[in-house]
């Protein structure tokens, strides 16, 4: 009871307490109770609430198991929350993680278990999930996404864990349901109401009878039911007009949310995913943990996501329920009310004068517009690097960098010229390649949603260009540690297999230094008439191409494939393609040095390894060049005395030779070298950028110091080896193995039979 | 919305949302050509013919993000809501929409 009793007495309210109503009869217009009570009405309101859900897991009437919702519930997680002891949250919404951050304020462990991917999916996108999943480790709060709950687990008739369908188990001591709400609509259903999820009721808050009206959590109002207050008391303003033959109405309204955890400021309101027609302004700030989301359609704000500083919450959620347009403060929107309302009606330059030369430009280095105006003039700076070097302007996350550079122009005047800096990985983001790689490792970014958010990426979830990048780059910067990205492969990499104009596929497997025998052949052929695969090709790499394999029937071609000994050949893999080789000492008149046996040892040793682009090997035995090995990316032309490593050849759309890089003795040191480079090109090259775009770019010069120098020799060479551990697996034994299955099975063949 | 069936007649359960990877696609074989649904970072999903508007070409197999598909011969990106082309493409036809909704979890294209 909200109120004691003389409240009711003093608002001429009749309050029968304790008496459960047990049926309503629309006939007679009356209400009957527990003990016989019956009341007439001329008017009736349902104000029956909600009830929590409990999930029908085995287990769930264990003593500890307990739901998220009265102050009995309250109780008994207080009783139960020991120091050190567990306590499980089933649902990773608004009110588990309320739930679970409360326990382990308490001093205990607490765990949040969610069905899906992305804590609150329902108010929050992926990148603020991600941000919020951490946030709450910080704070001691664990969290398993994508875990559906088995069984609660008991001993001595207590909860003791819970089992997860993967087979997990989570140990603890108090296991907690906070997986919604369930309208109470049971003494409306057998009064023959109209339900759904809850008592169906329309904008004057009246439900299938004109006489009965529902408000709060049963309703269903335009197929939605609310467990805010806020709406609710809109419903209450609308039934007491609908009473009172007032004209309010109950239109349904847009929900915003915050999450009430401390030090953790989160905003959630509208269409915060965005929809068709929708465009999203995305703003990061890795220092301060700040992610943005704002969605617009036809040029308003259609809903919001805010993590780290929701301080505009209300404002955008105004903006977006007022339907203003918003298209003129588009360009400052993200930056809050403050500055938006601050720049309105300003022209840039009058805008960059209006800043008092004590404001703060660049959050990250404490730098206010005087000191940059004072450095331009003093030191005679007249470009954007200048600027960051003496003052550290935008010299850290960069988001002021459009600000610092309207400062630099204002203070140049005529003097000053548009200054281009690295060219961007791709439209998410300003940063360049270099400076991506160079933050991964030094700031160890080991996953796709921390290196977006620590490097500020301007959309959620990066784009066709930058996702494979960026997965190539945690893959050579966490050898072992860094789990592959499959959604961010292209499809080739994602299947093993070269896409074809019709959907189908091409396989090719490797043969070692372009040596085969007569068993593979036998093999091929036997997969080539099985499958009926129309188009066998000899292949420029010395190899043999399968052409037009039904995506369908790749594991069981790769099967036949492996059972005769024979791997992937990666040749769909921005990686290590092929070694070509000629027949060298072994047959050749000519052939100074066993140039096929190399071609077999560093194809053996070097397999399975991503580049980012594709690298092509050729061992020729002699100068004759019969292998070709000067045209390659990385050639090895046999001499008398020695092996010549030559790189940066190039025969597709450029045509290039490749350049001596140096001489070594010994077959070993050949390896070595080779290996040494490619580790180097793995380390500097940018993401489709082939080895003699790489040489150009950083000089032939710089690539020989590093191989020439023994110790960053050895180096190379050791990280290359140990990366190489975790590469030489063949993807296609994993796949016929029944990893990724579902990536070659139709989802249904339901609707085949049409 | 451009759906290829205004009213489906039949509306049929071809799998759990979850079936299909996060940023990523599966096909559904029918007598008139592959559907691909798609299911966005943000756990939404589209169906569309799979078949790029540019050349045929198999979207369900492209790289998903945000709401759009890079087809995976040519890197066009396709609309997963309206299955047009965007960016330099815009304007150059489109995959047709397939109705397609969710009930507690599971995918119900629909079927005229």
């Amino acid at each position: 009871m909200i109120n004691d009793e003389a409240w009711y007495r003093d608002n001429g309210i009749v309050l029968h307490a304790g008496r459960a109503v047990a049926a309503i009869d629309r006939d007679r217009r009356t209400v009957s109770a527990e003990g016989g009570l019956e009341v007439p009405f001329d008017r009736l309101i349902l104000a029956t609430g909600s009830d929590p859900v409990r999930l029908p897991l085995p287990g769930s009437d264990l003593a500890g198991v307990v739901t998220f919702r009265d102050l009995d519930d309250v109780d008994a997680m207080v009783a139960a929350a020991k120091p050190g002891a567990k306590a499980v949250v089933i649902g990773g919404g608004l009110l588990g993680i309320e739930a679970a951050y409360g326990l382990s304020r308490r001093g205990m462990g607490a765990t949040v278990v969610h069905l899906m991917d992305v804590l609150m999916e329902r108010q929050l996108d992926a990148s603020a999930g991600f941000l919020l999943t951490e946030a709450l480790a910080a704070r001691g709060v664990e969290t398993v996404l994508d875990a559906q709950s088995e069984e609660i687990l008991g001993a001595d008739g207590r909860v003791a864990g819970l089992r997860l369908k993967d087979g997990r188990v989570l140990p603890c001591d108090l296991l907690v349901m906070a997986v919604g709400i369930r309208p109470n609509t049971a003494l409306a259903k057998a009064a023959g109401l109209a339900t759904a999820r809850g008592v169906v009721v329309d904008d004057t808050m009246t439900t299938s009878d004109p006489a009965i009206a529902a408000v709060g959590e049963c309703v269903e109002h335009r197929g939605q039911c609310y467990g805010l207050v806020a709406p609710i008391w809109d419903m209450c303003r609308a039934l007491a007009d609908t009473l009172t033959d007032g004209e309010g109405t109950f239109e349904g309204v847009a929900l915003s949310t915050r999450l009430k955890v401390s030090g953790v400021d989160v905003f959630s309101a509208g269409k915060h995913l965005g929809g068709a027609g929708c465009e999203d302004i995305v703003f990061r700030d890795a220092g301060r943990g700040v992610y943005k989301r704002i969605v617009l359609e036809d040029g308003k704000v259609a809903g919001a996501v805010l993590f780290g500083d929701a301080a505009d919450g209300g404002w955008y959620f105004d903006l977006m329920r007022s339907g203003a347009d918003v298209g003129d403060i588009r360009e400052t929107l993200v930056f809050g009310q403050a500055v938006t309302e601050g720049l309105r009606g300003l022209d840039p330059s009058a805008a960059v004068a209006a800043i008092a030369d004590e404001a703060e430009v660049c959050g990250c280095n404490g730098v206010c517009k005087g000191t940059i105006t004072a450095a331009i003039t003093s030191q005679d700076l007249t470009t954007l690097d200048a600027v960051r070097a003496k003052t550290k302007a935008s010299a850290s996350c960069g988001s002021c960098t459009p600000l610092v550079e309207k400062i630099l122009q204002f203070t140049l005047g005529d003097a000053f010229q548009v200054q281009t800096g690295p060219k961007p990985v791709c439209g998410c983001t300003a940063k360049g390649h270099d400076e991506v790689r160079r933050r991964l490792v030094a700031e160890g970014l080991k996953s796709m949603p921390a290196a977006m958010q620590a490097l500020e990426w301007t959309t959620p979830d990066g784009c066709a260009s930058c996702r494979p990048a960026l997965n190539y780059y945690l893959l050579c910067a966490w050898p072992g540690e860094y789990r592959d990205d499959r959604q961010s492969r292209f499809i080739n990499e994602r299947v093993h297999a070269n896409i074809q104009k019709d959907g189908t596929y091409s396989v090719v497997p490797r043969m070692w230094g372009g040596l085969t025998s007569a068993s593979e052949l036998r093999a091929i052929a036997d997969v080539v008439d099985k499958f009926a695969i129309p188009t066998v090709k000899v292949t420029g790499g010395q190899r043999i191409d399968l052409l037009g394999v039904k995506k369908d029937d790749l594991p069981a071609v790769w099967a036949d494939l492996n059972r005769a000994g024979m791997v992937s050949g990666h040749a769909y893999a921005k990686g290590l393609r092929t070694v070509k080789t000629c027949v060298g000492s072994d047959w050749c008149r000519f052939g100074t040095q066993d140039s096929t046996g190399l071609g077999v040892r560093l194809e053996k040793f070097m397999w399975g390894s991503w580049t980012p682009a594709k690298v092509k090997l050729a061992v020729s035995g002699c100068p004759r060049n019969c292998a070709e090995a000067t045209c390659k990316d990385i050639g090895v032309v046999c001499v008398d005395s020695g092996y010549e490593i030559h790189v940066g050849g190039a025969a597709g759309l450029h045509i290039q030779g490749t350049e001596l890089l140096t001489k070594v003795a010994t077959e070993q040191e050949a390896l070595w070298t080779i290996c040494a480079v490619t580790q180097l090109y793995r380390e500097q090259g940018w993401y489709l950028e082939r080895i003699y775009k790489w040489m150009a770019r950083v000089g032939l010069p710089s690539i020989r110091a590093a191989v020439e120098d023994p110790d960053q020799r050895r180096a190379l060479h050791d990280r290359f080896a140990y990366s190489q551990r975790f590469s030489r697996i063949d993807p296609w034994a994993e796949r016929v193995a029944g990893r990724d299955a579902a990536e070659f099975n139709p989802l249904s063949r339901r609707m085949e039979l049409a | 919305m451009n759906a290829l069936v205004k009213d489906p007649i039949a509306w049929i359960d071809v799998g759990a949302v979850t079936d299909i990877p996060v940023r990523g696609a599966r096909r559904v074989p029918t007598p008139d050509g592959d559907i691909a649904i798609f299911r966005t970072g943000d756990g939404q999903v589209f169906a569309l013919r799979d078949a790029c508007p540019h050349k045929g070409g198999p979207l369900s197999q492209g790289i998903v993000h945000g709401r759009a598909v890079a087809c995976p011969l040519h890197n066009w990106s396709i609309d997963l809501a309206s299955g047009e082309p965007l960016g330099a493409d815009r304007g150059k036809g489109c995959a047709p929409v397939i109705p397609l909704r969710v009930e507690d979890g599971r995918l119900m294209l629909g079927r005229a």
